[in-house]
């Protein structure tokens, strides 16, 4: 369910960044690549699951299923941290500049 | 257990290497300070700071959900030896083992497919003109 989660925040992210193309102001690039890295690394996770006969994704146990949600959510909301992190230390708008210096 | 660890090695080498290769683009006037190119993307291709960017980015956006991931399950703790695996002389050669599949295998399908993207987007803003050129 995590893998479910963050491919399903970066392709939202991706799609939001289209839309809001060519402008790069808000790095939403950034954030699409940070989820998509991530997904990718649980493919790999996921593949050796399968190599050692579990599954791909966790379906069989209900408790372990919500567990993996729960860290999905827990996972994206700290994307977005890292994200929100990212866009103030590199103020492309500069915003922090502008209200720091006023 | 640590296989999020590759991946942090290869983004502290590709951070290094992107901070060199945009002193570089600077001095030859590819680039500008903030890192936007100033060539024309579509005679010159993308510039290796901005594709470097990419793949930075996705290493670390890995690196730190992993390592979430792995703090949610007790396999990284936040004091000394920071890794659950090293408390136990047995579990050592278990993480250094999944360390070199599955974290290696994490590392090389990230840059794989990075490695296809760059493809894809130079071929893309290289084929825009004549597009355009056909549509007007």
């Amino acid at each position: 369910m995590t893998l479910v989660i963050t491919i399903l925040a970066a392709a939202i992210a991706t799609a939001v960044w289209y839309a809001k193309a060519p402008s790069t102001d808000m790095r939403l690039g950034t954030l699409a690549l940070i989820y998509w890295g991530a997904a990718l690394m649980w493919c790999v996770d996921g593949i050796n699951g399968l190599i050692e006969g579990e599954g791909f994704i966790e379906i069989t146990d209900t408790a372990a299923m919500l567990d993996d949600a729960v860290l999905g959510v827990v996972v994206v909301a700290a994307g977005l941290v890292a994200w929100a992190i990212y866009l103030v230390a590199k103020d492309p708008k500069r915003v922090l500049r502008k209200s720091l210096v006023s | 257990m640590a296989c999020f660890l590759v991946g942090g090695g290869e983004a502290i080498v590709v951070t290094a290497v992107r901070s060199a290769v945009k002193k570089n683009e600077i001095k030859k006037g590819v680039v500008d300070e903030s890192g936007h190119q100033l060539t024309d993307p579509a005679q010159d291709g993308i510039c290796w700071t901005r594709k470097l960017g990419w793949l930075m980015n996705m290493l670390w956006g890995g690196v730190i959900l992993l390592a979430i991931e792995h703090m949610w399950h007790g396999e990284v703790v936040p004091f000394p030896p920071f890794l659950t695996a090293m408390n136990d002389p047995a579990e050592i050669p278990v993480m250094l083992g999944e360390m070199g599949t599955v974290g290696v295998g994490m590392a090389v399908l990230v840059t794989v497919a990075w490695f296809v993207v760059t493809l894809v987007a130079d071929m893309a803003v290289k084929r825009q003109p004549e597009t355009a050129a056909k549509g007007a």
